[in-house]
């Protein structure tokens, strides 16, 4: 009900990139809730990490060097995705556009290097249904690469909302909330880090 | 093709079984008959189907909660009627058929009669008690709404095609692992709590936001109405609560279609995992059901006795106390699991702590009905029964929290008879009582007061006839869920237990005269002022039922009852000075139809047809694209257009009876209400 019909021309109105503003607000309550489910698959994962039924453990799967390498390409994509709303706020549409392409990028190879590790887990028979270690693996870490795929799908979108639209008021207020749950995103990886891969390979 | 649905998915293997599924249809396709006959389709489509109005809303939910109900007690009157008669016989009902209603009935009571009941009640009133012509996001609202109905009708179909799950409401693996439950009934279990649970999860977020962005202005936290913060706790409830839903049935589906191992009893499971993660949602919602309840009686109690609500403030401590101890308890409901002594201690404590909260609410609303002039209607009605029989489940509740008494009485009908007495007259008479408080809010007028009372009389007698015998009979050590027993002294219990759910289904018969003679005597119970009960709050402030846009100007809020405080101002019912054009949020289909899609999804998913699965997600996806790119989705109400209508609500007003005489129907014209003039 608030800013709807005011007389100043949209370009100099402030942008609707505020946290305190509703939609955002609401948003921030959705990534709560979302937390959450994190949190109670983290907690399902340290339960079921030592039950390996007799299969491979976090230190014959886990390769650091690939993990780390996730890790960099995904923090680097919320670094791209923070300069495109860097170039929001100036209003450069095309300069967010190009952010937004390379944070796509950086998004999709980070997709495609855990489907990756998927693929070589399971192509050593360390399946998702070989144990309750590698059960609570692939759905935590998999939960985490579907957000991405999500989050993906919502930058596409928005690429295609900025070159039609341009920044408006609308497009400036899901850029700015698709940055929240992308960078919610980059939290919750850094956990996956500390809590599944380093223990994991430290005492397998 | 079709995955693994052939044609012995029809319930061939019992005529009870083959009569329900033909009931379903039959009454599906006589509902779709009479509309068609009406020639309503249209209207319903354009006005309620695709109305993203909260107040539409909330009468589609109740309508929804208020079908369930009929299912899940026909449910309950077989369950008592097998035990009354399977004293050393099979009684009527074969056991797989027997479990399937167990475990349906108590599946649709919560998920699809108490959820969307309150999710119904906090649409009706939580923007008209605020001040706000509608909720945050309008359209996930309408999404949560066909998401829940669309739970509702997977339960529904799972009577006609396959069996429904036959592991309880709360499908405990290992029995309800792929191992012991092949069969489908798991799946349609599943799916239709985690649909449902998604669109309950959205309610709560939609309503934390619109409680704390779309206030009136003036409107501090502690001068919002009792319900708005029980519905503030609830929501936050929800939302922290509901992934644990999610999470164990989610992980339950993982283990049943991928072979996974979070609980199986091999290969690295821990099944009590489950049981963890679905009572730390499965607590807070028993609180999530029952806050909003304690709203309504507060509200109850305040209008029918004539006085501002006594404790206001400790009530909102206490509300909110027992929204945080409610996430420190799940571990009571499987204290045998064999924690530590201490780990049960620490549980049964925090227990019964809860326990504190509770008290002061029932003291606070003792206090008020303290010296005021009760009027005995039937909301009041409703409560006074509520407060009575809740302090004695409430006891025994105490009681099952004390763990060396918990390893006597649990999975025995003592557990049953508590919970039932918790949920029965906390949250059902609760939803009842607001039911009969804010129907002349939704339609314009009032109930009829001899059936309404007819109808708790038969419910509270029907209750303590149908719940005490179970005390007894856990007392006696009968276990819950028997289809059969062979001990000659539970039988005089369990027919008075029958006896008891039959007297219940008067008190649902008497609801449903009630409805039809109120509809056909409405001319006599018209309320033309908007406030028929002289209520405090400012949902009593609009007409009723409200206009699309529920305040023409937005009220200023001053103190905590605000209506009260306007009336007594003398300006409740002033005319502002001038109109302003009004913008609404626009109907839309895509709440339906995404609430469509997620059911057929549902039920591809139960059969394991993964091409319609996955065409229903591409086609979610793209719908839920096309309705978060939309700019321009508000109409316009001009501001004479909205002259035209607050003049002809100005005229109602003039009619209207300046007093309610308490306890009768008659009506005092007095003086037409201030500022009223046409």
């Amino acid at each position: 009900m608030t800013a709807r019909r005011t007389a100043i021309p949209e370009q100099d109105a402030p942008l609707p990139i505020d946290g305190r503003d509703e939609k955002a607000f609401g948003f921030w309550v959705y990534l709560m809730s979302d937390a959450i489910i994190f949190a109670l698959l983290f907690a399902t994962y340290i339960v079921l990490s030592g039950n390996t039924a007799g299969g491979p453990g976090g230190k014959e799967l886990f390769d650091l060097k690939r993990a780390f390498a996730e890790t960099m390409v995904l923090l680097v994509s919320s670094a791209t995705f923070g300069l495109a709303t860097v170039a929001m706020v100036s209003r450069d549409s095309s300069g967010v556009l190009r952010w937004l392409i390379v944070t796509f990028l950086l998004g999709a190879a980070f997709v495609a290097m855990e489907l990756g590790e998927f693929r070589d887990m399971i192509a050593q028979g360390a399946g998702p249904d070989r144990s309750g270690f590698l059960s609570a693996f692939f759905t935590l870490v998999g939960t985490h690469g579907l957000h991405v795929s999500i989050g993906l799908i919502g930058i596409a979108v928005m690429c295609v909302q900025v070159v039609m639209k341009g920044l408006t008021n609308p497009v400036a207020s899901r850029l700015y909330r698709l940055g929240l749950f992308w960078h919610f995103l980059d939290i919750v990886w850094v956990a996956i880090f500390s809590v599944v891969y380093l223990p994991g390979v430290l005492d397998g | 093709m079709l995955g693994k649905l052939t044609i012995d998915a029809l319930p061939f293997y019992s005529w009870v079984a083959m009569g329900g599924a033909m009931v379903t249809v039959l009454g599906a396709l006589a509902v779709m008959g009479v509309i068609t006959w009406l020639g309503a389709w249209g209207y319903l489509w354009r006005e309620w189907l695709t109305s993203v109005d909260h107040k539409r809303i909330g009468i589609m939910y109740i309508v929804l909660a208020l079908i369930m109900l009929l299912r899940g007690f026909v449910d309950a009157i077989m369950m008592r009627a097998q035990q009354a008669f399977a004293l050393n016989s099979g009684g009527y009902l074969p056991a797989d058929h027997f479990d399937q209603i167990f475990s349906s009935h108590g599946t649709i009571m919560i998920f699809f009669v108490a959820m969307p009941f309150m999710s119904g009640l906090m649409n009706l009133i939580v923007p008209l008690q605020i001040g706000t012509r509608d909720v945050s996001f309008p359209y996930m609202n309408s999404l949560s709404l066909w998401l829940t109905a669309s739970g509702a009708a997977l339960v529904m179909v799972s009577l006609v095609i396959g069996k429904f799950s036959t592991a309880g409401w709360t499908a405990y693996p290992p029995y309800s692992g792929i191992q012991y439950s092949p069969g489908v009934g798991v799946d349609y279990w599943s799916f239709a709590v985690l649909i449902s649970g998604v669109g309950s999860t959205m309610t709560g977020i939609n309503f934390v936001s619109t409680i704390f962005k779309r206030r009136a202005p003036g409107m501090t936290l502690m001068h919002m109405p009792l319900f708005t913060w029980t519905v503030l706790t609830a929501s936050v409830l929800v939302v922290f609560a509901f992934p644990g839903l999610t999470v164990s049935a989610g992980l339950l589906e993982l283990d049943r279609m991928l072979g996974m191992h979070f609980f199986t009893n091999g290969d690295g499971g821990n099944m009590m995992m489950f049981a963890n993660l679905f009572w730390i949602w499965g607590h807070p919602e028993v609180y999530i059901l029952i806050l909003p309840a304690f709203g309504v009686f507060s509200h109850v109690v305040t209008t029918f006795s004539g006085k501002r609500l006594f404790g206001y403030t400790s009530l909102v401590y206490a509300t909110a106390a027992i929204g945080i101890l409610s996430f420190t308890v799940w571990l009571h409901h499987f204290f045998t699991m064999g924690s530590s002594a201490n780990v049960n201690a620490f549980f049964g404590i925090a227990t019964m702590i809860i326990a504190v909260p509770t008290g002061v609410k029932v003291f606070d609303w003792l206090f008020t009905m303290y010296r005021g002039r009760i009027q005995f209607r039937s909301p009041m009605l409703w409560t006074l029964g509520f407060m009575v029989t809740f302090v004695i489940g409430g006891m025994s509740g105490v009681l099952l929290a004390l763990p060396p008494v918990d390893y006597l009485m649990h999975n025995t009908t003592f557990l049953v008879a508590h919970f039932h007495n918790m949920i029965i007259p906390g949250v059902l008479f609760g939803y009842l009582a607001g039911y009969q408080f804010w129907f002349p809010k939704a339609f314009g007028f009032r109930l009829n007061e001899q059936w309404g009372k007819w109808a708790f009389w038969c419910w509270i007698i029907g209750f303590y006839l149908a719940f005490m015998p179970l005390y007894v009979l856990g007392l006696l050590g009968m276990p819950r869920r028997m289809e059969h027993y062979d001990v000659a002294e539970w039988q005089p219990h369990l027919i008075v237990a029958a006896v008891g759910a039959c007297v219940i289904l008067l008190g649902i018969l008497c609801l449903a005269v009630q409805l039809v003679v109120s509809i056909r005597q409405r001319d006599q119970a018209r309320d033309f002022s908007g406030d028929p009960w002289l209520g405090r709050t400012l949902e009593w402030a609009t007409s009723s039922p409200p206009a699309p846009y529920n305040f023409a100007v937005l009220p200023e809020v001053r103190e905590r009852d605000a209506f009260q405080d306007l009336k007594e101002r003398g300006i409740a019912y002033e005319k502002p000075k001038k109109y302003e054009d009004i913008y609404l949020p626009k109907n839309s289909p895509v709440g339906i139809v995404v609430g469509g899609l997620g059911f057929v999804f549902g039920f591809a998913m139960v059969w394991h047809v993964w091409w319609i699965a996955i065409v229903c997600l591409l086609l979610i996806t793209a719908a839920l694209i096309v309705l978060s790119s939309a700019d321009d989705n508000e109409y316009c109400i001009t501001a004479k257009e909205v002259e035209k209508i607050e003049k002809a609500r100005y005229r109602e007003l003039a009619k209207a009876p300046r007093i309610l005489l308490p306890e009768s129907e008659e009506v005092v014209p007095g003086a037409p209400i201030q500022g009223a003039v046409p």
